[in-house]
């Protein structure tokens, strides 16, 4: 493997591993700070693929605003989701939310089969994205990709402006390090609740808009992106962003790495690589002192 | 040396239960009251009185007439029930009874489906013994392995390791050679007891799979009632408690994580023995994740809820999914699922099993506003 070659694969894994973090933030927020294990997170990573396959022949060159318009749909879609489904849900058994997740997956499968159809669709990135870079000599790199992981720097930072310099950040903040106390403390729980939720379901939209052009929008797609994300989140610490960020670029890196050097082995890797951090630290690696 | 099995140890597991009262000379056991809490309610502590053990008898005495009066249709459709039952009950025992929640349960399904397919001689029918014994002790083998490592983490974590092992496993058999690959494989010859009794005959496999049935709940509801039961229902209640009491509550835990490992192997032997093919979608994630959710429809903590998940949610799919009873709607019987489960979890926080429960508490204040 000569270096070029290295460096694309670096690329690629950064830029996956940063899809990954899209996702998996959503996904760690809710379950660190609504204790909610929503298996249902890869459906909006669906739900987002669906919005950019629909939405991007109606807004043409104009990606950017299709971006914005797609998460502020998520976002209310999000918040009505949680105060239609979940809102009752948490003073029950954890397990029944999973029940809950698990029958909005089928729900939701089965919605976008009668909505859109069964069918592998193709969403065409933008004229202006969809040339490539050139790369040493003789690589070239597609411009789209590094647009792609350029979006989820911006977010990414976003998020971290958010979470980290304004008040709703702090109160995301607390609640992710003690759920009760935060509650105790007299913040309306219900409302940041909603729209924590809204915000995990926007994240999961957005990456899967930004995912759609890279790869196809097909049936199924929430499924195999979930296990991946849970395994991110858990690999970081539940609830920890900056854990979240390092374990998805760790899963970046293994997963495109594994498929370069152990093309046959490669899907055990992520794996392994989750039960080894686990077993060494088994509350994942942000865990903070207890 | 072992902690010594003397009353403290078993009242402290039992007054984690609820149900016994603590101050009992060991091993003695107290009815269950009637308002002794969710945990008390069905199979799990007290003797086995006769009103306990009459509905599994007579649930058992309909399976067992079904080949006399059914059609093939209806006796395949309580194969796959009775199977999936199997594979409820081997998790319930983690979940349920013990506390340990696993999202790679199918991996012992799988592996246990796996051993009975690779394992069987190249010729001839393999000895049904032997088979048997080979798929549950791989199965457990794989528990053991699994079970050691990732009982050192805890709830969730717990939850995601054991995904992490059952989707190495996965992954093992889908992009390796050897079991065939994402094909599958194919089991030549079905596992026969000489003169006594051969799977390849569908009433033999059907009382063969009922009886592994019996043999499994039976197996378990002893198992609860014994020490060894009590020791992990205090382990799902406050595990420090029972080790401030002398229990090492790890090896308690494995022993319940290897056992159902063998029972989930139980289960996949029969799977690949009835169908004589196996591919690796048996060990998905998806699998594990409907099992678990099979018990939560039922209501966990319960034996019989197990069997009343795997029931239920066969038979909801098998009749959202046929033409015949649902007409068109039948294309889309995830949907009709989904909205099923949406309202079975708003309507029932208990399971099924604690729906008769709720429905003898809920009429009271009608009642009342009525009589004013």
């Amino acid at each position: 493997m000569d270096l070029t070659t290295f460096l694309i694969q670096c690329l690629n894994a950064v830029q996956y591993g940063l899809l990954l973090f899209l996702l998996a933030s959503g996904l760690t927020l809710i379950f660190g700070i609504m204790g909610v294990i929503n298996l249902a997170h890869g459906s909006f990573y669906m739900l987002g693929a669906y919005l950019a396959f629909s939405l991007a022949p109606l807004f043409g060159p104009q990606f950017l605003v299709m971006l914005v318009c797609g998460a502020l749909l998520s976002f209310v879609f999000g918040y009505l989701l949680e105060w239609a489904f979940f809102s009752y849900l948490y003073q029950r058994d954890h397990l029944q939310q999973v029940l809950m997740t698990y029958a909005l997956i089928l729900v939701f499968e089965e919605m976008r089969s009668i909505l859109v159809g069964n069918d592998v669709h193709g969403v065409q990135a933008p004229a202006w994205l969809a040339g490539t870079i050139a790369l040493g000599d003789r690589m070239t790199y597609p411009t789209y990709r590094l647009f792609a992981s350029g979006a989820c720097i911006v977010i990414a930072i976003g998020l971290y402006f958010v979470v980290n310099r304004t008040r709703l950040g702090m109160m995301v903040r607390a609640g992710a390090s003690n759920r009760d106390m935060v509650r105790g403390l007299g913040i309306d729980i219900t409302r940041l609740y909603r729209i924590v939720f809204a915000a995990g379901v926007a994240l999961a939209a957005l990456a899967g808009m930004i995912a759609a052009p890279l790869s196809s929008v097909y049936p199924g797609m929430g499924g195999s992106v979930l296990i991946i994300c849970f395994v991110v989140v858990v690999i970081g610490g539940i609830g920890s962003i900056t854990g979240a960020l390092i374990a998805s670029l760790m899963v970046g890196f293994v997963d495109t790495f594994g498929k370069v050097f152990f093309a046959e082995l490669s899907g055990i890797g992520i794996y392994l690589l989750m039960a080894i951090v686990l077993i060494w630290r088994p509350e994942g690696l942000a865990k903070r002192g207890a | 040396m072992t902690p010594n099995p003397g009353r403290v140890n078993v009242s402290a597991a039992a007054a984690a239960t609820g149900g016994v009262v603590a101050g009992a000379p060991a091993g003695s056991i107290v009815p269950p009251s009637a308002g002794g809490g969710p945990w008390a309610a069905a199979s799990r502590p007290g003797a086995p009185s006769i009103a306990s053990m009459l509905v599994p008898l007579i649930g058992l005495a309909l399976l067992a007439s079904v080949p006399f009066f059914a059609g093939e249709y209806l006796q395949d459709l309580v194969v796959k029930i009775v199977i999936l039952a199997i594979f409820a009950l081997s998790l319930e025992l983690l979940a349920g009874t013990t506390g340990l929640v696993s999202l790679g349960h199918a991996a012992f399904l799988g592996i246990g489906a796996y051993a009975a397919v690779l394992l069987a001689p190249k010729t001839g029918a393999g000895s049904l013994p032997v088979m048997l014994a080979l798929s549950m002790l791989c199965a457990a083998a794989y528990a053991l392995f699994v079970g050691a490592l990732s009982l050192r983490t805890r709830g969730v974590y717990f939850i995601m390791v054991t995904l992490a092992f059952a989707q190495m496993a996965y992954f093992i058999f889908h992009d390796t050679k050897l079991g065939g690959g994402s094909d599958g494989i194919y089991l030549n010859v079905k596992p026969m007891l000489a003169g006594v009794l051969d799977l390849k005959d569908r009433n033999a496999f059907y009382f063969f799979a009922l009886g592994a049935l019996a043999v499994t709940y039976g197996l378990l509801a002893a198992l609860l009632r014994s020490r060894f039961g009590h020791a992990l229902a205090g382990i799902r209640v406050n595990e420090q408690r029972m080790r401030a009491a002398g229990f090492r509550t790890y090896g308690y835990k494995l022993a319940a994580f290897v056992l159902a490992g063998a029972l989930a192997g139980l289960a996949g032997f029969l799977i690949a023995v009835r169908d004589g093919f196996v591919n690796p979608e048996m060990l998905a994630w998806q699998e594990s994740g409907t099992v678990l959710l099979m018990l939560i429809l039922g209501g966990l903590g319960h034996l019989r809820g197990a069997v009343l998940g795997a029931l239920v949610f066969t038979l909801l799919k098998e009749l959202y999914s046929s033409e015949g009873w649902v007409g068109p709607l039948a294309g889309h019987w995830q949907l009709t699922l989904g909205l099923t489960i949406i309202a079975f979890v708003a309507t029932m926080p208990k399971g099924l099993i604690g729906l008769p429960a709720q429905l003898r508490r809920r009429p009271r204040p009608v009642e009342a506003a009525e009589d004013e």
